[in-house]
């Protein structure tokens, strides 16, 4: 049984087939990109995955688990984290603060306990900040822990996202574009980070991505989708010279 | 200009962040513990006010400033406090009792309204807290049995453990004073735990909380819960300081004054919600000064610019008839919050801070350190 499958899985506004029938799988510990013109569905089985979209029609299970009916907090507690297309940061706070977010899942501590700050909960709140000054350490965020968000660029915004995500220490990671709008230096930072995520961390990673030369240098598997649909699926070589993939690309 | 080097994840937790903190709270908790034996008793009473509508200020700001959910419902909440305290007193409850239940029903009712509102976003959900607000007063009206009706309920002298507290005695002051404390300390133990956290993710985006694992339904009802129960606990204190309560003190112009308390004081931190309850206190003797005093002093600036002292007499008159204009006091409050929004955002507090950043700069303070501008534009967002 595969590590996360996705079966058949089917979302369709009205009339458009957003995603048509897609099936995949993702084992344990690879990374798999998913490539694609605009428009092909990539965001969108993403948004399926982590529930912010109900799928028409089709089922996934990550874990053996089927996960197609859970509520979407439920999908972060099950060990899947993932970052959005268009930075979703929580702007008025600080980067601490947006990263001990991400440790949601992991926290115990009950209102009332929260209210009078018992020991119970000072100890969690320790244990809590050094996983992310961890994190912080890995992604090299040492200079901005006390800044607030509405003030960083866009660069370090992406790379706090990423570590938003990793600071829930997740199984499965969805990366949707980790490299748009980043400038080349970045981008190599990007693909460093994401290779040591999988050796380092053991963290499997399913990714959106455009810049084909990031997708050849981190990428196990590729999958390219066209209006919803699977093309081709296979190593990265495989997939760039499928002739599917080139028409779609460049036209028939 | 002090630089804070933190050496322990212990330093990123505590409340005062260095000892300048402690010491400053420290003074001010001492001038106002001994402020009842130095103060006058009118000044004494417009301090407990402070201290009651700063209670609701945090309360508010739970909701609104960290957890992004607009009310103009809060007077309803303190109705029900204060009305739950009047009906249990009439029943010889003890105070501590009916004080915990009056905050406990009201926050049961808080997180009733919080269900439906879990589907409202914005103005909507402005217009249902408003709508909450107009049904309860018109149960405060009509239900006579419990209520009393338009006729209101008188409340007894406060009696704690056997003790009479006055209404105007030290004792019910450092009674507001402590609720007041236990409060905001109660809250910032909360904004520094996983529940404070996810209120604040709610507020900047609904998506990304979700992803993170965040029951977004679940704490916008424990926010709603919170916010109205300490709402509640301030209403007790506010029938108790009144003595008497009627329906039409809990209006629309109440939930507005609390709005303007946050606004005006600032949204990002609780100094906002103590910095505008002053505001809010001291900003009605103030009118009334103008309305008795205006008239006679521009009367006679235009006496001695030379005018007749029939013109003199008219222009007190007509400045008189204006100061005693039917809903003056609202146009008021809605010129200064709309002066608030438009130049001082972040309210007081705000200005204070950069006040005081001017200091701790002084000769290189630059002036556009807090000009405002648009630094990037979110193109979509899922919702």
């Amino acid at each position: 049984m595969s590590y996360f499958r996705a079966e058949n899985l089917s979302l369709h506004f009205g009339g458009l087939k957003a995603v048509d029938a897609v099936s995949f799988a993702v084992e344990k510990g690879e990374i798999l990109s998913i490539i694609g013109p605009n428009g092909a569905g990539k965001s969108s089985i993403f948004n399926l995955i982590s529930r912010i979209y109900r799928p028409t029609s089709g089922r996934i299970f990550f874990e053996d688990q089927d996960i197609t009916e859970q509520p979407p907090y439920d999908i972060a507690k099950l060990g899947i984290a993932r970052t959005f297309q268009n930075i979703e940061l929580f702007e008025n706070a600080t980067v601490l603060s947006n990263l001990l977010v991400g440790r949601h899942r992991h926290s115990t501590t009950q209102l009332w306990q929260e209210l009078l700050f018992l020991p119970s909960v000072r100890a969690n709140e320790k244990v809590h900040r050094r996983r992310v000054e961890q994190v912080i350490e890995f992604l090299d965020l040492e200079p901005y822990r006390d800044k607030l968000i509405s003030g960083l660029p866009y660069g370090v915004r992406k790379v706090i996202e990423l570590a938003r995500a990793l600071c829930s220490e997740p199984k499965l990671i969805l990366l949707d574009e980790p490299s748009s709008g980043l400038n080349v230096e970045e981008t190599d930072d990007m693909s460093f980070w994401i290779r040591d995520m999988k050796s380092e961390l053991g963290i499997t990673v399913l990714m959106v991505e455009h810049d084909m030369t990031l997708v050849n240098r981190v990428s196990d598997r590729v999958i390219a989708l066209n209006y919803g649909r699977v093309l081709a699926m296979g190593s990265p070589a495989e997939v760039q010279q499928h002739p599917d993939v080139v028409a779609a690309y460049l036209g028939a | 200009m002090r630089f804070l080097f933190k050496t322990d994840y212990e330093d990123d937790i505590r409340l005062f962040p260095h000892s300048g903190y402690a010491v400053s709270y420290g003074l001010l908790i001492a001038v106002l513990l001994i402020a009842p034996y130095v103060l006058s008793s009118y000044l004494m009473s417009q301090l407990v006010f402070v201290c009651i509508y700063a209670t609701v200020g945090v309360a508010l700001l739970i909701l609104t400033g960290f957890t992004g959910q607009a009310s103009l419902g809060h007077a309803a909440f303190l109705a029900i406090g204060a009305y739950t305290a009047a009906y249990l007193q009439k029943y010889n409850v003890p105070f501590p009792i009916y004080f915990l239940a009056a905050g406990a029903l009201t926050g049961l009712i808080g997180a009733l309204v919080g269900f439906p509102a879990l589907r409202l976003q914005g103005i909507y959900l402005v217009i249902a807290t408003i709508s909450f607000a107009f049904i309860v007063e018109e149960i405060l009206a009509r239900w006579e049995s419990v209520t009393n009706g338009n006729e209101g309920m008188r409340i007894k002298t406060l009696s704690l453990f056997g003790v009479a507290v006055p209404r105007d005695s030290p004792m019910f002051y450092f009674l507001c004073l402590g609720v007041l404390v236990l409060t905001i300390v109660g809250t910032l133990n909360l904004l520094r735990s996983p529940t404070g956290r996810a209120f604040v993710a709610i507020r900047d985006s609904e998506t990304a909380a979700r992803s993170m694992g965040v029951n977004v339904a679940l704490y916008k009802v424990k926010s709603f819960a919170i916010s109205a129960a300490i709402t509640g606990f301030a209403g007790v204190l506010f029938a108790h300081k009144l003595s008497f309560i009627s329906p039409e003190m809990f209006t629309l112009q109440l939930s507005i004054e609390f709005i303007i308390v946050i606004l005006i004081g600032g949204t990002f931190s609780l100094h906002g919600a103590v910095l505008g309850a002053i505001f809010i206190v001291m900003i009605d003797p103030f009118l009334t000064y103008l309305k008795d005093d205006m008239p006679g002093i521009i009367a006679g600036v235009a006496a001695t610019l030379g005018a007749g002292t029939e013109t003199a007499g008219n222009i007190q008159s007509k400045v008189a008839a204006f100061a005693s204009l039917n809903g003056l006091k609202g146009a008021i409050y809605g010129i200064i919050i709309m002066l608030f929004v438009l130049f001082e955002p972040l309210g007081l507090y705000g200005r204070w801070l950069k006040i005081k950043l001017f200091f701790q700069l002084f000769p290189l303070y630059k002036r556009a350190t807090f000009k405002r501008q648009k630094i990037y534009v979110k193109s979509e967002r899922n919702r």
